[in-house]
């Protein structure tokens, strides 16, 4: 048993690896995604583009401007004199947020009488927006204080584990998860589909080889290459990122082996729906876009009406991402997530097991 | 595993939804000998082997191969068979070798045995000096004789071929007759189905198969002195497919064989002259024709016809 399941392993590797767009996809692809998640996909909000229209041209609204553009968060785009202009510049998307400050609003101040500003905000994206009119109260509230000074509200807040509120922290470890199933499903799937369409399947159907050999030869290579790829986004996340892990890394790797299950799972699934490699590809994306919508990767789970929340508990990203986080950025061990690890381990034990016998019966 | 046959088949059936593919068929194959399964595309050759080697269930019908059951050993089978398909099933991105070396693991080939027999390979299939090249870059002939080492590594005793030669040049497919040849003298039985009916001559024993049904059996001579009531008369016409043509509107039974024309006689010496006018009257000439024995094929031609 050993021994075909031996050469089925290395046939598939010789296979995958060969192939050069394939080595592209095993091993570029994962870095490629790390970068990208970890760069662009930030939820931080900096450098807002504003536009200033100050009517009042007085030494108090230049102060105004000043603390606008030293807090870091806008980036003062320009300063108009006209209001008919603005509109033109919010509606080709320009600038997402501008300051108008009204004449007679130093006069105003100065007579202790309250004075406003209008601030218009681009609401397209409610997530930035919201986040760039929590800037603009900040801004505006140290200016109203007293003597532009201290603080004296009576709140302290704290933010623990990822103090800096840093998007990179919570996006590139779920990376992980992500590249895992992707990468499993595609490989299963295809490398299956691959042997029915040439029809190097039925040669391996005369052959005594047995189902479940088929089924172990066929998914031990993909998890080989998911772990690998799991260690080459821990380490670019290390080091090029400086994303800290808390955790224990062989609980990590222990973890991985538990969302293997689903992945490979679904792959074979895939593989018995799929005639050809097209449409292994196409039931791979059809899966894995809502599967990552509906895991909590990037927007709270909480958020979500009730019965789409319900779906997510049949989701093994979901609980994968909890553990993952948890691992990197918490330093959760066994005792908290045991929970998020048995519900991996039961859904990945029945998806295996289905697809198993739904991949034997799809043989004969 | 005394027993005499190495195939032996009773009303075995295989239906698709309403398509009957194999209809009970009966057939028994002895030990050592060449068993020439033939039959035009479509006819339930394949689907037979198919059902033989274990790769498909029959719907109803029983049959034992190499003395074990179809439907309850189907794992005893498959050690004692090889199987070969005209798709010359073999991994394409792998060296001559690496396939090789896949099969002889996947057949468990013993340890102690495994250098021989991977030499008998190359040296069967005559790839020594290819054994490192990618499969995909070898020529048809040459895959062929790789899938038939491939599927015999393990020295099973009957070998199953499914249209073995189609796609591959004249001279390689002789080439593949010998090395059946020697196999049968080997004593293995050899399975083989064929369309190319020159190439049946070269079985012991032929079953012709027609619309998932047996039509008639025997040795290739019995076939042509007992299903052949007819003379063959040969014509060397300018126009052969016109000539096929006008024959046939006259009510005469007449085929194409390569540049000649066949026409089946109830007897070759009274109708003669009368072909001679038919032809005339159309404004054909004769370069010749002449009695000849009934190829296969025209036997085959004759036995389809006379049920459609």
């Amino acid at each position: 048993m050993g021994e075909r399941i031996r050469h089925l392993v290395i046939k598939e590797f010789i296979q995958l690896l060969r192939d050069r767009r394939m080595r592209a996809f095993l091993f570029i692809v994962p870095v490629i995604q790390v970068f990208v998640l970890g760069y662009a996909a930030t939820f931080d909000v900096n450098s807002v583009s504003t536009v200033v229209i100050d009517f009042d041209r007085s030494s108090e609204s230049r102060e105004i401007i000043r603390r606008f553009t030293s807090s870091g968060y806008f980036s003062v785009k320009a300063n108009l004199t006209e209001d008919r202009e603005v509109i033109p510049l919010l509606d080709k998307g320009k600038t997402l947020c501008v300051i108008e400050i009204e004449k007679g609003f130093s006069e105003r101040l100065r007579k202790g009488i309250p004075s406003e500003i209008q601030v218009l905000m681009d609401g397209t994206d409610s997530n930035t927006a919201m986040i760039a009119t929590g800037y603009v109260h900040s801004v505006l509230k140290k200016y109203g204080s007293p003597k532009g000074g201290t603080d004296k509200s009576p709140f302290r807040t704290r933010i623990w584990y990822n103090p800096d509120l840093r998007s990179k922290n919570y996006m590139v470890p779920g990376v992980i998860s992500l590249i895992v199933m992707l990468t499993s499903l595609i490989v299963t799937s295809m490398s299956i589909v691959r042997e029915r369409e040439v029809g190097t399947i039925e040669q391996l159907m005369v052959t005594p080889i047995k189902p479940v050999e088929l089924i172990v030869g066929k998914t031990i290579p993909p998890a080989l290459i998911c772990f690998f790829d799991m260690i080459l986004v821990t380490i670019v996340g290390l080091f090029w990122f400086n994303i800290p892990i808390r955790g224990s890394f062989l609980l990590l790797a222990l973890c991985t082996a538990i969302y293997l299950l689903s992945t490979l799972g679904i792959g074979l699934f895939i593989s018995t729906l799929a005639k050809t490699q097209q449409q292994a590809i196409m039931a791979t994306f059809l899966f894995f876009q809502p599967a990552i919508l509906l895991s909590g990767f990037a927007t709270p789970i909480e958020n979500m009406p009730q019965v789409f929340q319900y779906l997510t508990y049949l989701n093994p990203l979901r609980y994968f991402l909890v553990i993952v986080r948890g691992i990197f950025l918490k330093g959760n061990g066994f005792d908290i997530l045991w929970t998020e690890m048995a519900m991996l381990f039961l859904l990945g034990f029945l998806i295996f097991t289905l697809s198993s016998v739904r991949f034997r019966k799809r043989l004969n | 595993m005394v027993d005499e046959y190495a195939v032996e088949i009773k009303g075995l059936t295989k239906k698709f939804g309403d398509f009957t593919a194999v209809d009970r068929i009966d057939l028994k194959v002895r030990r050592g000998e060449i068993f020439g399964f033939l039959g035009p595309n479509g006819a339930g050759k394949s689907t037979t082997i198919k059902m033989l080697c274990g790769l498909i269930m029959p719907s109803s019908g029983s049959g034992t191969v190499g003395g074990f059951d179809i439907w309850t050993e189907p794992e005893e089978i498959k050690m004692n068979i090889g199987y070969m398909s005209q798709r010359f099933s073999l991994y394409e991105e792998l060296t001559v070798m690496e396939n090789i070396d896949f099969f002889s693991g996947i057949y468990n080939v013993p340890r102690n045995k495994k250098k021989q027999r991977k030499a008998w390979v190359l040296n069967m299939a005559q790839i020594e000096e290819k054994k490192d090249h990618p499969v995909k870059t070898l020529a048809g002939g040459l895959k062929q004789r790789l899938a038939l080492g491939c599927a015999i590594l393990h020295e099973p005793p009957i070998i199953f071929l499914d249209e073995p030669t189609s796609g591959v040049d004249p001279l390689s497919r002789r080439n593949f007759w010998r090395l059946i040849e020697e196999m049968a003298g080997e004593g293995k039985t050899v399975f083989v189905t064929t369309h190319y009916m020159d190439e049946a001559d070269n079985c012991h024993r032929l079953v012709l198969i027609h619309r998932g049904k047996i039509i008639a059996e025997g040795t290739p001579s019995e076939l042509r002195s007992s299903y052949m009531k007819f003379d063959i008369a040969e014509l060397l016409v300018d126009q052969p497919f016109v000539a096929m043509d006008i024959l046939r509107d006259a009510g005469l039974e007449a085929s194409l064989h390569g540049e000649t024309v066949h026409v089946s006689l109830e007897s070759y010496e009274s109708c003669q002259d009368e072909i001679g006018r038919i032809l005339k009257n159309a404004g054909l000439t004769i370069k010749g024709i002449e009695k000849v024995p009934p190829s296969l094929e025209d036997v085959f031609v004759t036995l389809v016809e006379g049920r459609e």
